[in-house]
């Protein structure tokens, strides 16, 4: 696979707003390349914000890369099977070769995020959590140096996220991934980098290095004291869904 | 079955009112009289069925095909939709049935001005149905695309265009309902066959229960023309689920 060159990405002084709303001011912000980032916070303090800044879906900014971005919602075209959701980037393109191209791949993919069987069902015979994972195949067909991923594991079982978790370090390694949750443990868990998102407008705190290489297990003590540790800095941080 | 044992009360209550007030039959036949000039004159009626029928599968698919290009330019170019938008638009206030003695003196008396009454009369319910399907695209999908550097053509014919298929779909219901009234109305004004010239006809000489007649096969045509359009439509857009089905 000819890797293209792996961006960095940058903010810098950097407005976010979200429907006239003041999400951030002055924002400067340093995600590495080749790296998983995770942005960890509450509900509502802006992180699909800053994900759409980076991924230049804001009125006004630009990307800085070619990016696969994956939304919270799965965006499955109803009248697409799932392995034609999964190549939809490639149909739109128009480049036949390389769909063919893909499609192997796309094969495996589905059946590595448990669709193997369903490859020709329409999306709405599939439950919530399987569209999801449809969503995330697609993504990660995309193939792009950049990846951002909005809560893309939020719809699964307790069970279905580790695993996937895990496919998705192995996935996204040599990549720029930028990662957003509400979830500790799972930043914890798949992270090169770990930033909390706190305060309104929101502000980035220090990069948190989780020991040891991804994906970790969640029941090593160090990480859990970790989790223990970024809880309570999200709890010091009030309500985030006051604005 | 039920609206057939429906429209059967119906039938009979029909028969029951005849023949209490004893109504004469050139104002209202009764259904069992309009049963046996169905019976008897079945060839006559067939023949100006299908004449009637063809004027309105002809109008059907030219009012489409037109209604769903002109939606199409619309929603893919701004110079069109600002300049010819309105125009269409506006085209609604002319009441067609005045525009049918003009699509008779021009077309003639022959089919030609039916199917183009029809196309009329169908056209406007497709283009608006379907123009504003292609407007009211799923915004993540579109960003979806556009993450994905669709280009504009691929982002109108792959995702907004069967995006808007239900809207058009709905359209397309409404224009198979309205299909036989500009095919009848443009033989009402002017022609030398079909149901509706034959209607005419008959209720000039008195022969009310033949135009009934007439009237009844219209339904089925209509009724034919709207559940073939349905379950066509079905099939096309089979991501949408009905409530109530």
């Amino acid at each position: 696979m000819a890797r293209l060159v792996v961006p960095s990405l940058s903010v810098r002084n950097a407005r976010i707003a979200f429907d006239g709303h003041l999400v951030a001011e002055r924002l400067s912000l340093e995600i590495p390349a080749e790296r998983t980032t995770c942005l960890l916070g509450r509900s509502g303090i802006g992180k699909t914000s800053l994900l759409r800044y980076l991924a230049g879906l804001l009125p006004g900014t630009t990307r800085a890369a070619p990016l696969a971005y994956m939304a919270q919602q799965d965006r499955l075209l109803p009248w697409l099977s799932a392995l034609d959701n999964v190549l939809l980037g490639y149909r739109l393109r128009g480049d036949e070769a390389a769909r063919r191209k893909a499609e192997p791949r796309a094969r495996a993919l589905l059946a590595e995020v448990g669709l193997g069987d369903r490859l020709n069902d329409l999306p709405r015979t599939l439950s919530g959590g399987m569209r999801q994972r449809a969503a995330l195949a697609r993504t990660l067909c995309e193939d792009r140096p950049v990846i951002l991923m909005d809560e893309p594991f939020a719809h699964l079982d307790a069970v279905t996220r580790l695993d996937l978790q895990d496919l998705a370090v192995r996935l996204l390694a040599g990549r720029t991934a930028v990662l957003v949750t509400h979830d500790p443990l799972e930043a914890l868990r798949v992270a090169h980098e770990v930033r909390i998102l706190q305060g309104a407008p929101f502000t980035v705190g220090p990069a948190i290095l989780p020991p040891g290489a991804a994906p970790r297990d969640p029941a090593d003590p160090e990480l859990l004291a970790l989790q223990a540790r970024l809880i309570g800095e999200l709890r010091g941080s009030g309500p985030g869904d006051l604005p | 079955m039920r609206p057939l044992l429906t429209a059967l009360g119906l039938a009979a209550a029909w028969e029951l009112l005849v023949w209490l007030t004893g109504v004469p039959s050139y104002i209202l036949p009764p259904p069992s009289r309009i049963a046996a000039v169905l019976a008897d004159r079945w060839d006559l009626l067939l023949d100006q069925a299908l004449w009637t029928g063809a004027e309105m599968l002809m109008g059907f698919a030219l009012g489409l095909v037109l209604g769903a290009a002109l939606a199409i330019v619309f929603a893919a170019s701004a110079g069109w939709r600002r300049w010819a938008l309105p125009l269409v638009i506006a085209s609604q206030a002319v009441p067609v049935i005045a525009v049918a003695p003009l699509l008779v003196l021009w077309l003639g008396y022959g089919m030609a001005s039916k199917v183009v009454m029809a196309a009329l009369v169908i056209f406007f319910p497709v283009v608006s149905s379907l123009y504003d399907g292609l407007r009211r695209t799923d915004e993540g999908w579109l960003e979806l695309a556009h993450t994905m550097d669709a280009p504009p053509r691929a982002i109108l014919l792959q995702i907004r265009l069967p995006a808007a298929l239900p809207a058009f779909a709905s359209g397309a219901r409404i224009a198979a309902a309205v299909a036989p009234i500009g095919a009848v109305i443009g033989e009402w004004v002017g022609a030398s066959a079909g149901l509706g010239y034959l209607m005419t006809q008959q209720l000039a000489r008195g022969q009310t229960p033949l135009a009934f007649a007439a009237l009844f096969v219209l339904c089925l045509l209509g009724i034919g023309l709207y559940a073939v359009t349905d379950r066509v439509l079905r099939r096309l857009v089979p991501w949408q689920s009905f409530q109530g089905d």
